[in-house]
């Protein structure tokens, strides 16, 4: 009993020194996991003598349920592009005019003016990339710019592959694959997607997140994966490369936003206006290796992201790629059920 | 009326309304916190999907419960029981049988190591037993993928060794689901058969080899049926959290084999069919109340049986 007794002694101890180290201001960030730079964190920390906390989601879907579920507490979240009309349209996000802040100034133009929110109303670029083919090529020698590896995957890759879980970028894949149209709803086509999906499930050892320490253990030989996941899995693996596949592959942008409901409006402007600064910008990418759409960020990167071929597209293969974009709610009702028989 | 019984009268009131106000935190936290929430799940399962997650508010429809047990073909409209859902259902009350099996083989043993060891020394070994439970379920479940993963201690050694020359392919498969499960539940088991292996009468067990019964029959007979209501308990506690289990499959299993609490998972995120989740998990729980009424009409029976 004593020793209970100490044991909650001490448990009270550790949550009260916890609690006198908050500082005056606070600001909650909502954001994809492994994915936010410890150290531009602590800067804006000491900055602005605010502090944060940082909640991990794994899928733009599990975000949106949490916060519409209400009483989540958060500040800040990062939707990808084919995310921010819902966030918008359901009125979660807050019109907070990033295109007025100081720092605007130096967004790319490719990304001051963009189809998912236009004139930069509501949100600020925090990283993009695009979602391909990650092969460890001690396995396999041949051409990996190619859906086929994941689809039809050869023999040297069957049972090693890894898909990520993310239903718009593996449906897009494999439409693609199959010849089709992102959005498309011709149901000969949807049926091809369906039965290739269902017939390469089995090939597949996973379907999961957090593939770079995976790589690194060689429990991974390919994977659907995004662009910057394979520039760490490259780092711990040097065995390991990034495929564009010819078919079309999709890009994404994830843009930071505050949330209606936030209970720390100021700290949160601050923050947005923070990481438009190219330096803060290139403190995101040196952490999660995606490239930041700030411009004059590039001095500040890390010698390892300057020339990597994860990051730069080939030109033959530039023109394959295209944003994914959102689908009427019928298409999308469509490809959640071919998405809930394949997990099945 | 006399005077005596409106003072009793009175008093019984005032009884009455006493007895309400001490049993209000109770029935507060019971209804805010048990019967509340079930109502609103039980609501949205009634209600219409909406278009990008979320429900249409007081629009209600059966299709939630309708997906539930039959579904519609994406292609030709028809309408046929649900498989998939069925599949799901069966491999996630398999797996919780198979863990609650294994975790008795294995628990079994252990608690009755423990209750025949010296008085003094028990509680160390208890204490062993309860370490696991401090620590995070995922950060137990991620130990036991840095275990069986292909790189990792059990591979490694065995390849060192020379018994297999290339690493056997646990991670991602039905065992390692089952291995983690089995691990992080078995604590569960252990306490209640233990604390019910304590209380045997070991002279019972004496007297049972003094009329020369072989080791096999003192176990059968004497041990067994005296430990059934501890044997139960730790059954329900096993099974109830496994059948809705998550973490391990999700990390263990690699996410591409769903169980109920997956399935789940997926209609509240991707699936964006909320009112289906609401559905599938009142049906869950429908399962777990037949599960434990189950256990319990059998345990009451045992209970009358040798006269307790």
């Amino acid at each position: 009993m004593k020793f209970l007794k100490t044991l909650a002694v001490s448990a009270a101890a550790i949550v009260m020194g916890a609690g006198a180290a908050l500082a005056d201001g606070e600001l909650n960030i909502f954001n994809w996991g492994n994915y936010t730079s410890p150290e531009m964190i602590k800067k804006f920390e000491e900055q602005y003598k605010v502090k944060v906390t940082i909640t991990d989601y794994d899928a733009n879907d599990t975000a949106l349920a949490k916060v519409r579920a209400g009483g989540h507490g958060f500040d800040i979240v990062v939707p990808s592009a084919h995310y921010m009309p819902i966030w918008i349209k359901d009125g979660l996000l807050l019109e907070s005019r990033p295109d007025q802040m100081e720092n605007f100034k130096n967004v790319d133009a490719r990304w001051a003016n963009v189809d998912w929110d236009p004139g930069r109303h509501y949100s600020v670029p925090w990283q993009w990339g695009l979602t391909g083919v990650i092969v460890d090529t001690s396995l396999y020698k041949g051409d990996i710019n190619t859906w086929g590896l994941i689809f039809d995957p050869p023999p040297e890759l069957t049972g090693k592959i890894n898909v990520a879980p993310e239903m718009n970028d593996v449906m897009y894949s494999a439409i693609k694959y199959l010849g089709g149209e992102w959005c498309t709803t011709d149901k000969d086509m949807l049926r091809k997607v369906r039965d290739k999906l269902v017939e390469a499930k089995p090939k597949w050892i996973a379907m999961d997140y957090g593939v770079i320490e995976k790589f690194a253990s060689r429990d991974f030989g390919a994977a659907l994966y995004w662009n910057g996941a394979a520039v760490r899995s490259r780092q711990a693996n040097p065995d390991v490369k990034f495929g564009y596949p010819k078919e079309g592959f999709p890009y994404f942008m994830d843009s930071a936003a505050i949330l209606k409901d936030a209970k720390n409006v100021e700290n949160a402007k601050l923050f947005l206006n923070f990481i438009m600064a190219p330096e803060n910008a290139a403190m995101i990418s040196n952490f999660a290796k995606y490239a930041n759409g700030i411009k004059g960020s590039e001095q500040f990167l890390g010698d390892d992201l300057k020339d990597a071929p994860e990051l730069v597209v080939p030109k033959e293969l530039e023109s394959a790629g295209t944003f994914i974009m959102l689908c009427t709610p019928e298409v999308m009702d469509l490809y959640s059920k071919i998405w809930t028989e394949v997990l099945k | 009326m006399s005077n005596a019984e409106a003072v009793a009268k009175k008093f019984r009131e005032r009884d009455i309304f006493g007895r309400w106000l001490l049993s209000f935190p109770a029935l507060f936290v019971i209804f805010i916190a048990a019967v509340g929430p079930l109502f609103v799940m039980l609501l949205y399962s009634f209600m219409v999907k909406g278009d990008y997650g979320d429900v249409k508010y007081w629009q209600f429809s059966g299709d939630g419960w309708f997906s539930v047990f039959f579904q519609r073909d994406i292609f030709d409209d028809t309408v046929s029981v649900a498989d998939a859902h069925l599949l799901i259902l069966w491999r996630s009350i398999r797996l919780a049988a198979m863990t609650t099996v294994l975790t008795l083989f294995f628990g079994f043993p252990t608690a009755y190591f423990i209750a025949t060891r010296p008085e003094g020394k028990r509680e160390l070994w208890l204490f062993l037993i309860t370490i696991p439970f401090w620590t995070n379920i995922l950060i137990r479940t991620f130990a036991i993928q840095e275990t069986i993963r292909n790189e990792g201690v059990f591979n490694t050694v065995l390849m060192k060794l020379g018994i297999i020359s290339s690493p056997i392919q646990i991670m991602f498969t039905d065992t390692a689901v089952l291995l983690g499960m089995v691990y992080v539940y078995l604590p569960l088991m252990v306490l209640p058969v233990y604390a019910s292996l304590e209380k045997l009468d070991f002279r019972l067990v004496e007297a049972g080899y003094d009329l020369y019964a072989p080791r096999l029959q003192v176990l059968w007979r004497i041990i067994l049926p005296l430990t059934k209501p501890g044997i139960i308990a730790g059954s329900i506690l096993v099974f109830i959290p496994a059948i809705g289990a998550y973490v391990t499959p999700r990390v263990l299993g690699g996410g591409k084999n769903m169980m109920l609490g997956n399935l789940i998972e997926l209609q509240f995120g991707q699936g964006r069919n909320w009112p289906l989740g609401a559905a599938l998990s009142i049906t869950l729980m429908i399962i777990v109340t037949v599960a434990l009424l189950f256990y319990v009409r059998n345990a009451s029976k045992s209970g009358a049986g040798h006269g307790h």
